[in-house]
């Protein structure tokens, strides 16, 4: 029977558990962190002598992590990455922002288990040589960014930040740095813009890779509050014993945010692909199914970027067979594994292990234009492709939801929106903004192109002509 | 120039600036303890904050008008921000906006933040507030409330005192 297994949460919605530093620690709070810095220089089986930071570094790279914040990159890597010869400081940046449409299982960890967070990043300070680190929460979590102030104080309090960390002779200074609203901050390097004080304007990548040239041009590290959550139980549990959890290559457990037309919406933590997405949908310990006599029509899997998923689609993917060889096998799109390669496999993502679902009741065009209005407003304006592309798209979705929409807006929808990815743009918001709208016509097009016919009918039954914008909207060259 | 920032507020701010190598990345944390001080960013506050950080006006006045958090005009003493995005809307967020906006006679169609003429409320569509299992969320000023049907967002308005 598919079940939650809480690892990160744990103990936070248990009666009782509240968010000071003393419930943390009757809860064996900074255990972890007492057992990374009590690790002595190691020489491992090949003659190498490892230092404590670099033990962790080890296990987390053992450990199989994957970035909980959207594109799901190694964690390991990423720390390998960094650029430790440069003879400049390291910063180590929390990834706070959540604003992916659809998410909020940071905000679970933030408010309620707010040591916990605290402690994955001193551990993960420590193990990358980060003496100065910040947490970047979006600007609306008022509330949280108090929360976590308070955490840190007692922290500071019981010598567990600040200088001579517990007496090791490590110092980490931890600040909170609020956002103010815009969605682009969540993307790594808009974020270090915003933390020099500047606007989010996404780096080009090269050079500007956070792990070389990040904050004040140092080596940078960025990862989402989960992600740092997950190294703490690394350190506790050995990375070799949290790679058992979930499935090969897509390790450990993952907090799932489920909204739209569950029964119970809400915050659920599994096992890597260990759980269906139909299973997370319908079963009676996660979503709980539809509402009465609805049926499901779509389901947005990683959060409103992702691409969606019609029900009853079909995909080819691998699995590992009992004799640990992969077959290829055909599966509905309610049975693929909820896991970073099966969505890939089946053209979308797991991003930010957000689901929407979309019974029967909705209207698809309405609720694409719904997601194209937010990257409309969200895009930084910085790439033309961008900038122009997810306006145009807006518009011509707010058409053809207030009755002025055309039979060709489908394929002009489409064609907008392949040419905004692949390269053209600065940032992945590019891929970000057309992925649902070349998904979404791409697979209802029946819908799109009859409320556009419609429309049309109508006005040539009432005499109406189309407005200019209309005529722009349809001529060839665009 | 008349502007003062109390002396209390520029103690914290001065304490803000302290957490950065560079003054530079303190403008958003000025900018936030400004706005929540004087209701709103004047082009006062941005000259301050320029002086305090040792930046060009222009430095500050691209912030303000980037982050959709800050606000040039005053606005209202209580600033509904109603969640717009998709899970919010499945939920029912934009009949939660209509009645909304009909009950403080404004119109729910108009782009933007909106005030009432005695000043006392602003209603402002805003994009997802992380909340979304929890639909259809909205804000009153720095509280945050979930599962908002009509009749709560009522009662939530009658607390504005
Ligand atoms: C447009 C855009 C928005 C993003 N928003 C967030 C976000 O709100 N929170 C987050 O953790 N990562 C977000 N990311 C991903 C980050 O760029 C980055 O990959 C992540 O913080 C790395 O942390 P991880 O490796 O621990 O996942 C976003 C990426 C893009 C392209
Ligand atoms: S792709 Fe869009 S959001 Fe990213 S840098 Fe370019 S304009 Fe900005
Ligand atoms: S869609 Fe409203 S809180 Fe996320």
């Amino acid at each position: 029977m598919p079940q939650e297994y809480r690892l990160i949460l744990k103990h936070l919605d248990q009666p009782g558990y509240t968010p000071d530093l003393d419930c943390y620690l009757r809860h064996g709070g900074y255990e972890a962190l007492k057992k990374a810095l009590a690790l002595k220089p190691a020489t491992t089986a090949d003659g190498k002598t490892l230092t404590a930071p670099e033990q962790l570094r080890r296990e987390v790279s053992l450990s199989g992590l994957r970035g909980r914040g959207g594109a799901g990159f190694s964690c390991g890597m990423k720390w390998n990455f960094v650029d430790r010869r440069s003879g400049k400081p390291i910063y180590l940046i929390c990834n706070a922002d959540e604003s992916e449409p659809g998410t909020f299982k940071d905000r679970q960890i933030i408010y309620k288990d707010p040591h916990q967070l605290l402690e994955g990043l001193i551990i993960s300070s420590y193990a990358n040589d980060v003496h100065l680190a910040y947490i970047y929460i979006r600007g609306e979590m008022h509330e949280g960014a108090r929360i976590l102030n308070r955490a840190i104080r007692e922290a500071k309090t019981k010598g567990l930040l600040g200088q001579n960390i517990l007496g090791s002779g490590y110092d980490l200074e931890l600040h909170v740095h609020r956002g103010a609203g815009a969605y682009i901050c969540g993307e790594e390097t808009g974020l270090i813009e915003s933390l020099e004080g500047k606007r989010a304007y996404p780096r080009i990548k090269p050079p500007y890779f956070p792990a070389v040239l990040g904050l004040y041009q140092c080596p940078t590290i960025v990862n989402n509050v989960e992600t740092l959550c997950h190294v703490k139980h690394i350190v506790a549990m050995g990375g070799a014993e949290y790679a058992k959890l979930g499935t090969p290559n897509n390790t450990g457990t993952r907090i799932v945010s489920l909204s739209g037309h569950v029964r119970k919406p809400g915050y659920y933590e599994t096992e890597v692909g260990k759980v269906t997405l139909g299973e997370l949908i319908f079963h009676e310990g996660f979503g709980g199914g539809l509402r009465e006599g609805r049926t499901l029509k779509a389901v947005i899997p990683g959060g409103s970027s992702a691409k969606v998923l019609k029900a009853g689609e079909r995909f080819k993917i691998k699995k590992r067979g009992p004799d640990g060889r992969d077959v290829e096998q055909q599966v509905e799109m309610l049975d693929l594994p909820y896991d970073f390669d099966s969505l890939a496999a089946a053209g979308t993502m797991s991003g930010s292990s957000a689901i929407i679902v979309m019974d029967d009741t909705t209207d698809i065009v309405a609720a694409l234009a719904n997601i194209s209005e937010f990257y409309a407003h969200e895009s930084c304006g910085q790439c033309t492709p961008c900038r122009e592309g997810s306006l145009w798209m807006a518009k011509a979705l707010r058409r053809l939801t207030h009755g002025e929409g055309r039979a060709q807006d489908a394929d002009y929808l489409a064609k907008i929106a392949d040419n905004i990815p692949g390269g053209r743009t600065i940032c992945a918001f590019g891929e970000a903004c057309s992925w649902p709208v070349q998904s979404f016509v791409a697979k209802f097009k029946d819908e799109f192109v009859a409320k556009g016919a419609a429309d049309e009918a109508k006005r040539a039954g009432s005499g109406v002509a189309a407005t200019p914008e209309m005529k722009i909207a349809a001529s060839p060259q665009l | 120039m008349s502007f003062n920032v109390p002396s209390k507020i520029e103690a914290e701010i001065n304490e803000l600036i302290t957490h950065y190598p560079q003054k530079r990345s303190a403008s958003v944390m000025v900018l936030h303890a400004l706005q929540d001080h004087f209701g709103h960013i004047s082009p006062e506050a941005m000259e301050w904050t320029a002086a305090k950080l040792g930046l060009q006006p222009i430095n500050v006045y691209e912030l303000v008008t980037f982050y959709p958090m800050f606000h040039q005009e005053l606005i209202g003493k209580f600033h509904l921000k109603v969640c717009r995005t998709l899970s919010c809307m499945l939920g029912g967020s934009f009949k939660l906006h209509e009645h909304l906006c009909g009950k403080l006679g404004l119109d729910p169609h108009k782009h933007g933040p909106q005030t009432t003429p005695d000043g006392k409320f602003t209603v402002e569509f805003v994009e997802c507030l992380a909340s979304c299992g929890t639909a259809p969320v909205m804000m009153c000023n720095e509280e945050f409330y979930e599962g908002v049907t009509t009749k709560k967002a009522e009662e939530i308005v009658a607390r504005c005192k």
